[in-house]
């Protein structure tokens, strides 16, 4: 190819849209100079040596600052010790940088080898003329540039100012599997020392000079208004209140010097709420209407075969779980400085870049006068999807014209939050003489997250909901179906979606069946997946040879079959989400009708790991995430309120119920798929099985222990 | 407002606050000392632990003007000479994910190990229960706790 300069190149790669965006990145004011190197928006190499690898996703615990650049060194055949981590705010130059949908890994896969590859071509190019030698003899390892035949080696900072006037390779070849040295290594994570010595910057901890705190009061009834506030006991009783004012519709902000201050001065503020069209709703009447809608005709999700015409027993049963809150570690906050033209977050944020729109439409600027920094997150498991804190932020901001931090306590994320869409679940299967399942029929009845927030899918259908209530068993009917109920209850994206739902019913009822015919839970799913087939669904197109994999693996290291000290009993279930597929092996028993978890066994298939340490990490975090909520999590309302408001009554598990979590993967190199949501949904079905292994009871309502 | 000195990771701090504002704050916001979290403001989840007299305490729930004089230490002080055996051990065993709770996690551990210098399961089951992580890290917490009793934090694991 021709020579582009690098305007020429940012203009191609914009129009072009590509997922690969290669134009020249220049964070951070660098300028351009022949002693860096930078070929791309994802790695920038300079004379001292220093490699520095952008990431364009967030940090919420998963990883990603780790995984990400093991993914671009390995292709660049870096020295590891030679990175650095550079987190990129919100940008036009990285795609879609929502981080969710356990996507991190699956969709930078290809643009982070390229990009390294991209470099390392360029880097043996420059080489490669600098000694007058055919490119063919020179080869790249470790951050060098060795000529085996005249024992020559430039390290990359020495080759990095020529490299960057060479032109950008649209085509290069990636590494085999077989060659990895960084990927599928278990690298410590880059972020734990800084975490264990409190150095780590979260949203929470950033300040600059000037900086004042904000706590808002918000209408505790969903929907409704401010009629007007009185603040002069805050502004007379607590020193360093320094403004109160209206921010939205149904919001009131409290500034002050401290966050201590802001706290006191909005306990002392008279608000006068109007409560508005929800003050008498209830989750009661949220589950009726759930009731009331299961008699509608659904939208087809999936449907293979009929299942009307299929002949023989049925069986029937109906499921149903509750509103869940997220509940990070790190309350909601957001830090933001309006300065007339432009508007600075820093911002513990899932979604920079929606950030960054909504607080411009919200302040009255244009998207790029809004800068985006992303700061480390104290959890995120979907929460920060939202952007509601930026926004706040950007507002105070704009009205106390200085910087602001404005802060969430525990009770604001508990009642003001957005919360796991409750659900109810329709299940039937006809069995054949043998008690095999010949078809096989599941209604989800559902508000929809993304129709509420304005995006609804075809025939009401949430976008998100079919890749999560996959059906992975090639049986010859299926219908799966979805009813839609709306709601006022804000609905937000948790920690797997519609795949805890879907996987909760889906899987207690198969076990149901087994039950039913008498079989063996194992062998009943092995049966179903006995024949290799590829079930296309929507975006993915699952595999029941891989699913029987990790069913196998998970039973085989469970000891599946064997028998088991007194008093202790086993449940199974496997899901596939996120293009990944999780069986896992519950071990229980039973204390004062309460089960206590002594051992979970997950296999996982997804595809290609990365980074064993950090799977190994996410999938016992899943689980444990899953087993709170599966055992308590609920978020009633009453008088259209949320009830629960701390970590008393809406109780996470804690060390003494935790139990030990085994991971085991299964081989593959399979392009990487999603690791930080898969373990969620086998978990609850793996546990109310052995509940019923337990004791012949069968817990078709989460949560377990309401 | 109040006059208040503290005892600091050994150093005096006078801070001039509301009596009442928790010590959390204080070391937050007046002191600069973020690496102690807010994580509910109510004692239950143990984020903002750190040490008054050697003891672990909520410094959400802990008003400042009860600590005049008193000893506080804080994660930023807690290894005097590098890192603390507690955050080696964490490092070891690659505990933190999100890590917002760690710090809290490991000041609690210190109060345990202080006192208890060879805890059982069921003692550091008692002693931790107070600290929540969502991420889920309590089996890696059990393991770098028996790591750093058992002397072995420096010398494993948590290579490259």
């Amino acid at each position: 190819m021709s020579p582009l300069s690098r305007r020429e190149f940012v203009a191609a790669g914009a129009a072009a849209g590509a997922g690969l965006v290669v134009g020249f990145y220049l964070p951070h004011g660098m300028r351009s100079s022949k002693q860096s190197f930078s070929p791309n928006a994802y790695v920038r190499i300079t004379a001292d040596n220093k490699i520095t690898i952008v990431v364009a996703r967030s940090e919420m615990g998963q990883g990603v600052r780790t995984a990400l650049p093991m993914i671009l060194a390995e292709e660049l055949e870096a020295d590891w010790k030679q990175i650095e981590i550079e987190q990129a705010g919100a940008s036009t130059l990285y795609g879609d940088q929502t981080t969710g949908g356990s996507a991190s890994v699956r969709t930078t896969w290809d643009p982070m080898r390229k990009a390294g590859a991209a470099a390392r071509e360029m880097l043996i190019s420059a080489a490669a003329l600098t000694w007058a030698v055919p490119r063919s003899t020179c080869a790249a390892q470790n951050g060098n540039i060795f000529h085996a035949a005249s024992r020559r080696q430039l390290s990359y900072g020495e080759l990095a100012g020529k490299a960057a006037t060479l032109p950008i390779p649209t085509d290069v070849m990636l590494k085999q599997s077989k060659d990895y040295k960084i990927v599928g290594q278990h690298l410590a994570r880059v972020d734990t020392p800084s975490k264990v010595k409190g150095e780590a910057v979260f949203g929470i901890d950033f300040r600059m000079p000037g900086m004042k705190y904000a706590v808002l009061s918000r209408c505790p009834t969903i929907g409704g208004k401010m009629l007007s506030f009185d603040d002069k006991e805050s502004k007379k009783k607590i020193s360093g209140v320094s403004h109160v004012g209206k921010i939205s519709d149904s919001a009131v902000a409290v500034v002050a010097d401290s966050v201590w201050g802001a706290m006191e001065g909005r306990r002392l503020l008279n608000v006068n709420w109007d409560d508005g069209p929800n003050k008498e709703l209830n989750t009661a009447k949220v589950m009726d209407s759930l009731k009331q809608a299961a008699g509608k005709k659904g939208a087809s999700l999936y449907s293979a075969g009929d299942v009307s015409k299929a002949a023989g027993p049925k069986v029937s049963a109906e499921y149903q779980l509750p509103f869940m809150a997220h509940a990070p570690m790190e309350p909601g906050n957001c830090t933001a400085y309006f300065l007339g033209t432009t508007c600075e977050l820093w911002a513990p944020t899932q979604v920079p870049q929606d950030c960054r729109d909504s607080v411009a439409q919200a302040v009255g600027l244009d998207p790029d006068q809004v800068k985006v920094n992303v700061t480390l997150m104290g959890g995120g498991f979907g929460r920060r999807l939202e952007h509601d804190y930026a926004v706040e932020a950007a507002l105070v901001s704009k009205a106390v014209r200085g910087p602001v931090k404005v802060l969430w306590t525990r009770e604001d994320d508990m009642r003001s939050s957005t919360y796991r869409p409750a659900s109810l679940h329709q299940l039937s299967a006809v069995l054949d003489g043998a008690g095999w399942p010949v078809a096989f029929t599941h209604r989800i009845i559902a508000p929809s997250i993304s129709g509420q927030k304005g995006q609804p899918g075809p025939n009401g259908i949430d976008p998100d909901l079919p890749d999560e209530a996959a059906f992975v068993y090639g049986l010859p009917n299926v219908s799966l179906e979805y009813v839609l109920v709306e709601t006022a209850v804000p609905l937000g994206w948790m920690r797997s979606v519609y795949a805890l739902q879907a996987g909760f019913a889906s899987e207690s009822f198969i076990d149901e069946l087994a039950a039913a015919a008498g079989k063996d839970p194992l062998e009943y799913r092995l049966h179903m997946l006995a024949k290799d087939q590829d079930i296309p669904f929507f975006t993915t197109t699952w595999h029941t040879a891989r699913m029987r994999g990790v069913l196998q693996l998970a039973a085989e290291r469970a000891g599946w079959g064997k028998p088991l000290p007194s008093g202790l009993f086993r449940g199974i279930a496997c899901f596939g989400c996120f293009s990944s597929y999780v069986a896992e092996v519950v071990e229980i028993s039973m204390e004062n009708d309460a089960p206590r978890v002594h051992r979970v066994v997950a296999a996982v298939d997804c595809g290609q790991v990365v980074n064993p340490s950090i799977l190994e990490q996410q999938i016992p975090g899943g689980v444990i995430y899953a087993l709170s909520n599966a055992l308590r999590a609920k978020i009633t309302i009453e008088k259209g309120r949320v009830v629960q408001g701390n970590f008393d009554d809406y109780a996470p598990v804690r060390m003494d119920e935790a139990p030990v979590v085994e991971v085991h993967a299964v081989p593959s190199t399979e392009s990487p798929t999603g690791i930080g949501e898969p373990s969620v949904p086998p978990l609850a079905p793996a546990l109310c099985n052995a509940i019923y292994a337990a004791t012949k009871k069968r817990i078709r309502a989460l949560p377990i222990l309401s | 407002m109040a006059e208040i000195t503290l005892r600091v990771n050994g150093s005096e701090k006078k801070v001039s606050v509301p009596p009442e504002t928790p010590l959390l704050w204080v070391l937050r916001d007046t002191l600069e000392l973020t690496g102690t979290k807010f994580g509910c403001g109510a004692g239950l989840c143990g984020a903002c632990t750190v040490h008054v007299e050697g003891a672990a305490i909520r410094s959400c729930s802990t008003p400042v003007s009860q600590l005049a004089g008193k000893r506080i230490t804080t994660i930023e002080g807690l290894g005097a000479n590098g890192l603390h055996v507690l955050q080696q051990a964490w490092i070891a065993e690659e505990v933190p994910q999100c890590g917002y709770c760690q710090t809290g996690q490991i000041m609690t551990a210190a109060a345990l190990l202080a006192n208890t210098p060879n805890p059982s399961d069921e003692q550091i089951t008692q002693a931790m229960n107070g600290n929540l992580c969502r991420c889920g890290t309590y089996e890696r917490i059990r393991k770098a706790i028996r790591r750093a009793a058992t002397g072995g934090a420096v010398a494993a694991g948590g290579a490259q």
